[in-house]
């Protein structure tokens, strides 16, 4: 009967967190939504701890409260620009997680004697193999975000071979185990006696699909990881999945297959906004941080303006859309923009925020960064709610962005052809907040620049928008 | 074989009703989404749960305790981080 009282509310659990994503439908409900789906994971988690024999309580019970505190200091303490890092280190720890579960499972099997059945032999490599290519791959783009390893490509000769026939390796010891089963044979590792062939296989597959996933991510340039953090995101939910799998758990199968579809999604998304296929982003090497691309720029005029020109045109503009970029999130400029916009308003200026999709290093930071500032979220449109509103647009203010207000995505001829871009070339005028005339991330020039009616006003984000405020102030 | 045709059956149900509401989700909420989404995904507890507390032999109980914290980890911080971003949402 324990069981049955288990499964029902595992099945609450699961109507609750479907129904808390949900609510993430909206920025009013949202909140909501994840504390409804905080009190499905606490519901399963206390029925699992009264339902089950636990032998030890003080070593679970301690092993939670350090996760709980580790995990309650990171969320509370990390800056919001550093975001992305968070999020990679979280989906590391959740393959990590299901890949030390799974691996449990094995020793556990192989311990207690009888033979494991084929498929159960098959859920067990696999889960083991995905979590941990998430867990190594996770924190390699953590590593890449934050700093600490390089955000260029990293390349070497016959890469691609070389990680197929990896992969080839780890799917024939895989097999190999599967085919085995864990009979008694895990000996080197829990020193029981028996085969001892299965145990050095398992300890192939767990080293091989840690390569595996470093070998995956290294050559990936820091612009194309919001892609990889997503794609990631939705191996951690996949690898829960599997593990459910092995435990013959429904709740564990439904959490992580709604994870792997988020991921699947946000990939796929994200993939479109930057023009790109999943395959080139995987292999083409391409999201080079700052590419210095032999492009002739600053060859033409353009029109530079100063903050006290700059101040007027915004001044006396009746509508103003601000687009966003990473530039701005790096100069950590967000504070004044929003002084500027107060100001505007106040003045009686129609302020909007036109957010691109890429505009961030995961899908939605920049969102998250321009809330932090008090943003109100009506004001942020997405890229087609604004570009549906720029030809009403007295002045567009672009701070920090590049590529995906270049017109040249119209030109079937650019290599950024097709690329979803905000269509601000169709506002009456535009102002461009830049340091220099250098290309963004695709290495082009962008035509926008010249035209009659943009103005450049050359500077750091920082600076230039604290300008900006005083002159505003005074208009 | 009935006992894994029923777990393919839910994963593939779970799949497209995650599909079917998580498309609803607009982009200015897809970070908030991935944190939340994240922390779900340390579900993996229920599992380290049941491993750990019935574990004998040492290893399985090393690994289970592993995998307890890592998951904890992510459920803890990964709901808490979201709420933190969410409650910025705010309309003014």
């Amino acid at each position: 009967m324990e069981n049955t009282i288990t499964q029902i509310v595992y099945l609450i659990s699961a109507v609750l967190f479907v129904s808390g994503i949900k609510k993430l439908s909206s920025p009013a409900t949202a909140r909501s939504g994840n504390a409804r789906a905080s009190l499905a994971m606490l519901l399963a988690i206390v029925v699992t701890l009264l339902n089950n024999e636990i032998l030890d309580w003080t070593t679970v019970l301690a092993a939670v409260v350090a996760g709980a505190a580790i995990g309650g200091v990171l969320a509370r303490y990390i800056q919001m620009t550093a975001m992305p890092q968070l999020v990679a280190v979280f989906n590391g720890f959740g393959g990590g997680a299901s890949a030390a579960v799974a691996a449990a499972e094995f020793v556990r099997a192989g311990g207690s004697g009888p033979s494991l059945a084929t498929d159960v032999g098959i859920t067990i490599v696999l889960s083991t193999l995905i979590g941990a290519v998430t867990f190594s791959g996770s924190l390699i783009a953590f590593g890449k975000l934050q700093g600490i390893v390089t955000g260029k490509p990293v390349t070497f000769p016959l890469q691609k071979t070389f990680n197929a026939l990896l992969f080839l390796l780890v799917l024939v010891a895989g097999a190999s185990l599967a085919h085995m089963g864990v009979a008694n044979s895990v000996a080197p590792l829990v020193g029981m006696g028996g085969l001892e062939i299965s145990g050095p296989f398992f300890l192939a597959l767990v080293a091989g699909a840690l390569v595996l996933g470093v070998l995956l991510v290294i050559p990936i340039g820091g612009a194309d990881m919001p892609v990889v953090v997503s794609l990631l995101n939705s191996y951690s939910g996949i690898a829960a999945a599997t593990t459910g799998f092995v435990l013959n758990n429904y709740i564990l199968i439904i959490a992580g297959s709604l994870v792997g579809a988020a991921g699947l999604i946000l990939t796929q998304l994200m993939c479109k906004a930057m023009n790109r296929s999943l395959g080139n982003v995987a292999f083409g090497a391409f999201g080079t941080e700052g590419q210095t691309a032999k492009v002739k720029t600053g060859q033409r005029p353009v029109r530079d303006v100063d903050a006290e020109q700059a101040a007027m045109v915004l001044a006396y503009a009746g509508s103003v859309a601000v687009v966003p970029g990473y530039g701005l999130a790096v100069a950590q400029a967000q504070h004044e923009l929003k002084k500027v916009c107060d100001l505007l308003e106040d003045r009686g200026v129609t302020v909007r925020f036109g957010v691109h999709p890429v505009a961030g290093r995961m899908p939605g930071h920049m969102n998250v960064l321009l809330a932090e500032a008090d943003v109100s979220y009506d004001k942020l449109l997405d890229l087609d709610d604004i570009n549906a509103e720029f030809d009403t647009t007295d002045v567009v203010l672009i701070v920090g962005a590049n590529d995906v207000v270049n017109p040249a995505a119209r030109d079937p001829d650019s290599v950024i052809a097709g690329m979803p871009i905000l269509d601000v070339d169709r506002a009456r005028s535009v102002i461009v907040m830049k340091r220099s005339l250098s290309p963004g991330f695709a290495g082009i020039d962008n035509d926008l620049f010249y035209m009659d009616n943009t103005l450049m006003f050359f500077g750091d984000a920082k600076d230039q928008m604290s300008e900006l405020v005083r002159e505003v102030r005074e208009a | 074989m009935g006992e894994l045709l029923i777990l393919l059956y839910i994963f593939v149900l779970a799949t497209l009703a995650g599909r079917e509401v998580i498309s609803k989700v607009p982009p200015t909420l897809h970070t908030p989404l991935m944190s939340g989404a994240n922390a779900i995904s340390g579900i993996a507890i229920i599992g380290a749960l049941v491993v750990t507390g019935s574990a004998h032999a040492p290893w399985v109980k090393v690994l289970g305790v592993a995998g307890i914290v890592m998951a904890t980890i992510n459920v803890v911080g990964g709901f808490m981080v979201t709420d933190r971003m969410l409650q910025m949402f705010r309309k003014r």
